[in-house]
């Protein structure tokens, strides 16, 4: 096992208490950021309490990978679930935890310099405050055991994202109405899920997850259960702009500050698709006439009307940051087919591709908002001549577009051919063909962005050598190297995927 | 050395020069030298593979796998040495034609070109050496996106919009097809990709349905073999400098494509599950339908570049051509034609970067009597053509001799006719441009002063005189190449090129 060392080197309190402490650390730090005197004491506080909970979690998938298929329960305050409110962790969310507390780690990182041009001696503390509650509530939903818990920290969570949206206002005035379409919808998802789980509460009589999950073999054909399972699948798809339901994402990710686009696009949709694959195969079981009969007919044709429409919409983007925010719709769209299959290799194939996608856009964003800010445009034309001016970060920038296509060698590449099996393994070759277009059209999208920044003459010469800042390359090229590395040996994070698939689908784990 | 270092010499080598290029770029005589030596390394290394090969080894080099049944993995095995030997050798002369071609012209970003040049090269290694089709899937996109910044090198729009057509096809093609055709295959043959003689696919039960849509698929999804519709980004390619074209769209690029749908067809389908397969006699019909049709578009191609690359899309199918006749002879006379092509196309666009050079002239209009002038380079065009054509002695003949006979042993009447047909086309459009050049009709005015003093580089001269004469030695080698390849293609007993000796 790589992550030993991580669990031998960690005090006995973090190991028992892991699995609460990623949460409870970031939440508490945040209202102390709050408080801070200044600016660079805010900064380090929010950077030490993302690494802290990173560090957590990478100690939570040390204590999974000990014993495969174990996970941990946490009982909050000694209440025995299901009375009391659970922190449940398998391979599933140990996967999620890891990966949204990595790019988190990152995003805090770069948070300093892209804050620092874009908000020139203003106070930064509350901004970081709403990240580091936005980014406690992200793993409060990877956590928790528990289905009301779950939409609680939800809503944490995108009570503080509608805040750092907003927060891209200084800079142009379009992040208000971005903002405030994304309370609208996130509204709504919060609403439709509490609904579903208002339902599945009348059916069961209880809202941990797990008890739940033991009590569905008897309700399959409970007309309740039946709606609750579509109130959550729309109110979670809101959430994570599962085609049509996206319309507030392109705008959320143009507009909002640098880093926190970065961070959404990393993490946000990937903790909504989390949830769903756990109601979706943890708690209702696929093989359930009616589940399977949605994921077939209902996720299935959405997936893919997202990768090819929105990839499309992508290809006509002039701002390159809403190209990229188009990209991330198809992208989901790849993960929910990927779900839709319903398959243990499917699920799998989801779940490697939510965690490069994380990965190349993640870097990708990073790149735009290391340029964005030095060079004040992000329209295509302003990117023209960058890969003169600014090799490094655009060299970035272009591994990252490589790996998003799914160029050989890249992290990208793996995932889609690993997604392309599970589809032909099932005969949907139908779905395949989609695949394969869609990554096509990826390649007009990026194409584009990749002919201006290293074929085609600055627009305005004087503008010349801006190198990102040596805080946000570091971090960027972590993030290239990493994509480049898990193309040629995936495997680290395809065994995650596998062992999460299995977790998710209560395949030899230990019920 | 061991034949696993052998194999990892020959892909890290390219890259070596690739990063000393970089290094010396200040210094172009160094960073020419560094060139020089690493492609004589290079082919060096390969031959070392080669006898090692024809000693009846198979080296093999496992590097490890991405995910649990995707291998990256190297085997050699008789095809891949051919065009091993055939890329890296010629790269040699095609180094030293680019310093002069890059200099007499003054090209510029010159370190750029060679640094993209060397990656392109390790490119083709790996396809070359590919133990299974990822592992050639991988190196087949890195041979198109390193030679993406060549085409585009000018900068201008007409190289940009080229480089574009050249891209897109490229990656859509193999992204749409040949990836899901891989895909396909990982499913149907039991989640292997592997190499293996007398076809992976040779004893999955396939329906005839399906094998057909899969070698659809393969055939169509390598668009480097240029097989008509997918052809038209290899004119679009000829927007960039001519030793990219002479090397990388007469030899490396395209033959990695035609290369490719060999190895397909030999160790992915085999020859009974192709022969079985329905869709290879439309396949065979559109292979044929490019030979002729690409002949009559290059027959009224001025441009003299895009002439030749017409001819390439038409010497190209007949690889596919023998690929998909599943016979003996008809792959051994495709392997022979990467080879006999390689040498003879090379000839042809390095004599038109050479009339490039001295005089900025492109169209076939323009150049008669041009010959008088420039003798030398006229002469070894003239070679090259009668080598295209098929005339003994020269390397061109052999491939088509052997696909006569494949094309008699699978009983496809038509084929002949075809590879006649083709030959009179060649002779029109090739011909007149050596003969034109060297015998101008009465009439015409005399040719005009070279535009840079001196006319051609020494260099640009030398090179093709050079491989016009390996066109004639490949027509004397052409006994102990086919005793070579013929392992490769174990199965059947087919008379080859030994009733000839």
């Amino acid at each position: 096992m790589i992550l030993e060392p991580v669990l031998t080197s960690a005090p006995d309190w973090a190991v028992r208490h892991a699995a609460v402490l990623v949460v409870v650390v970031p939440m508490l730090l945040a209202p102390l950021l709050a408080l801070s005197p200044s600016n660079r004491l805010a900064w380090i506080l929010t950077v030490a309490g993302t690494a802290a909970a990173f560090w957590f979690s990478l100690i939570l998938l040390a204590i999974i990978q000990e014993v495969p298929g174990s996970a941990i329960s946490y009982a909050l305050g000694n209440w025995e679930p299901p009375i009391g409110i659970e922190f449940r962790v398998d391979a599933l969310n140990a996967m999620i935890l890891v990966l949204i507390t990595g790019m988190g780690a990152l995003a805090s990182f770069i948070a300093w310099p892209t804050l620092a041009a874009e908000f020139k001696g203003e106070r930064l503390n509350l901004l970081l405050c709403a990240f580091l509650l936005c980014f406690a509530g992200l793993a409060g939903v990877a956590a928790t055991g528990d289905a009301f818990n779950l939409f609680v920290f939800l809503e944490v969570s995108s009570l503080a994202t509608y805040v750092l949206v907003a927060m891209g206002a200084g800079k142009d005035r379009r992040a208000l109405p971005a903002a405030f379409s994304y309370l609208v919808m996130g509204t709504l998802g919060a609403s439709f899920y509490v609904i579903g789980i208002g339902l599945l509460y009348a059916a069961t009589g209880t809202l941990n997850m797990a008890d739940i999950a033991e009590q569905m073999p008897g309700l399959s054909g409970n007309r309740s259960v039946q709606a609750g399972l579509a109130f959550i699948l729309v109110g979670l798809g809101l959430k994570a702009a599962m085609w049509p339901l996206h319309q507030w994402l392109p705008n959320a990710y143009a507009y909002a500050p640098g880093f926190v686009s970065m961070f959404l696009s990393a993490t946000a949709t990937k903790v909504a698709l989390y949830s769903l694959i756990r109601w979706l195969f943890t708690i209702f079981q696929p093989d359930l006439a009616f589940e399977s009969a949605v994921l077939q007919w209902v996720l299935a044709p959405l997936a893919m009307a997202a990768m090819v429409i929105c990839s499309v919409q992508a290809i006509f983007q002039t701002d390159v940051r809403r190209m990229l925010a188009y990209s991330s719709v198809a992208q989901v769209g790849y993960i929910l087919l990927a779900i839709s299959v319903g398959t243990a290799a499917g699920v799998s194939a989801g779940l490697l591709h939510l965690f490069t996608h994380a990965l190349m856009k993640g870097a990708l964003f990073m790149a735009v908002a290391g340029i964005c800010f030095a060079y004040q445009g992000s329209t295509i034309r302003d990117f023209a001549g960058l890969g003169r001016s600014a090799p490094f970060t655009m060299a970035a920038f272009a591994i990252a577009g490589l790996s998003l296509i799914g160029v050989p060698l890249t992290a990208g590449f793996i995932s889609k051919l690993q997604l392309g099996y599970a589809l032909l393994d099932q005969g949907w070759w139908w779905a395949a063909v989609v695949l394969v277009f869609a990554s096509f059209l990826s390649v007009i999208y990026i194409g584009r962005v990749l002919q201006a920044v290293f074929f085609e003459p600055p627009l305005n010469p004087r503008k010349n050598n801006k190198e990102a800042p040596l805080l946000l390359l570091i971090p960027l090229w972590i993030l290239a190297l990493v994509n480049i590395f898990y193309g040629i040996d995936a495997g680290f994070p395809a065994g995650l995927a596998a062992d999460g698939a299995a977790a998710a689908l209560g395949l030899g784990a230990a019920q | 050395m061991t034949p696993q270092l052998l194999i990892a010499a020959a892909l890290c080598l390219p890259l070596l020069v690739a990063v000393s290029v970089a290094l010396f770029g200040k210094v172009p005589t160094l960073r020419e030298g560094v060139t020089i030596a690493g492609a004589v390394a290079l082919f060096a290394v390969v031959i070392q593979l080669t006898l090692l090969v024809a000693g009846g080894a198979r080296p093999e080099l496992y590097i490890g796998e991405t995910v649990p049944g995707l291998a990256i993995a190297f085997k050699l095995e008789p095809l891949g040495a051919l065009f091993a030997l055939v890329a890296s050798g010629l790269w040699i002369v095609n180094s030293f034609y680019s310093i002069g071609y890059m200099r007499g012209n003054r090209e510029r970003n010159q370190t750029r070109f060679y640094i993209w040049f060397a990656l392109a090269l390790s490119g083709a290694m790996g396809v070359a050496m590919a133990g299974n089709l990822f592992t050639l899937f991988i190196f087949y996109e890195v041979l198109t996106l390193s030679t993406y910044p060549l085409v585009a090198h000018k900068g201008d729009a007409a190289a940009q919009r080229g480089a574009r057509t050249y891209l897109l096809t490229l990656l859509g093609t193999s992204i749409c097809f040949f990836l899901m055709a891989i895909m396909w295959t990982w499913v149907v043959a039991g989640q292997r990709l592997d190499f293996i003689e007398g076809g992976l696919l040779a004893d999955a039960g396939l329906s005839p349905f399906v094998s057909s849509a899969l070698l659809v698929l393969f055939v169509f999804g390598v668009g480097k073999a240029a097989l008509m519709p997918f052809h038209f980004w290899l004119p679009s390619a000829m927007v960039a400098p001519t030793p990219v074209s002479a090397l990388l769209h007469a030899v490396a690029v395209v033959k990695a494509g035609v290369f490719t749908v060999m190895k397909i067809s030999v160790y992915i389908f085999g020859f009974d599950l192709l022969q079985a397969t329905p869709a290879r006699d439309v396949l065979l019909g559109v292979a044929g339908f490019t030979i002729i049709a690409a002949s009559l578009i290059a027959l009224r191609q001025d441009n003299l570049k895009a002439r030749l690359a017409y001819s390439t899309i038409a010497q190209l199918a007949y690889v596919t051509l023998g690929a998909l006749l599943a016979v003996e002879a008809g792959a051994l006379g495709g392997s022979l034609q990467i080879a006999a092509h390689a040498a003879a196309k090379i000839t042809l666009f390095m004599c038109a970067g050479a009339i490039y050079v001295a005089t900025g002239l492109t169209t076939v209009s323009s150049m008669q009597g041009l010959g008088r002038k420039m003798p030398l380079v006229f002469t070894a065009f003239l070679i090259a053509s009668f080598s295209i054509i098929g005339l003994p002695p020269f390397g061109g003949m052999w491939p088509k001799y052997e696909l006569l006979q494949g094309a008699a042993d699978a009983s496809t009447a038509w084929i002949p006719a075809v590879l006649i047909v083709s030959a009179l086309l060649n002779i029109a459009y090739l011909l007149p441009v050596a003969i034109l050049g060297l015998m101008p009709l009465p009439g015409t005015p005399p040719a005009k002063e070279f535009k840079r003093p001196g006319g051609a580089p020494v260099l640009t001269v030398a090179a093709p005189l050079f491989t016009a004469a390996l066109c004639v030695v490949l027509f004397m080698a052409a006994g102990p190449i086919g005793d070579f390849l013929r392992p490769a293609f174990a199965a059947g007993s087919v008379p080859g090129l030994e009733d000839l000796r």
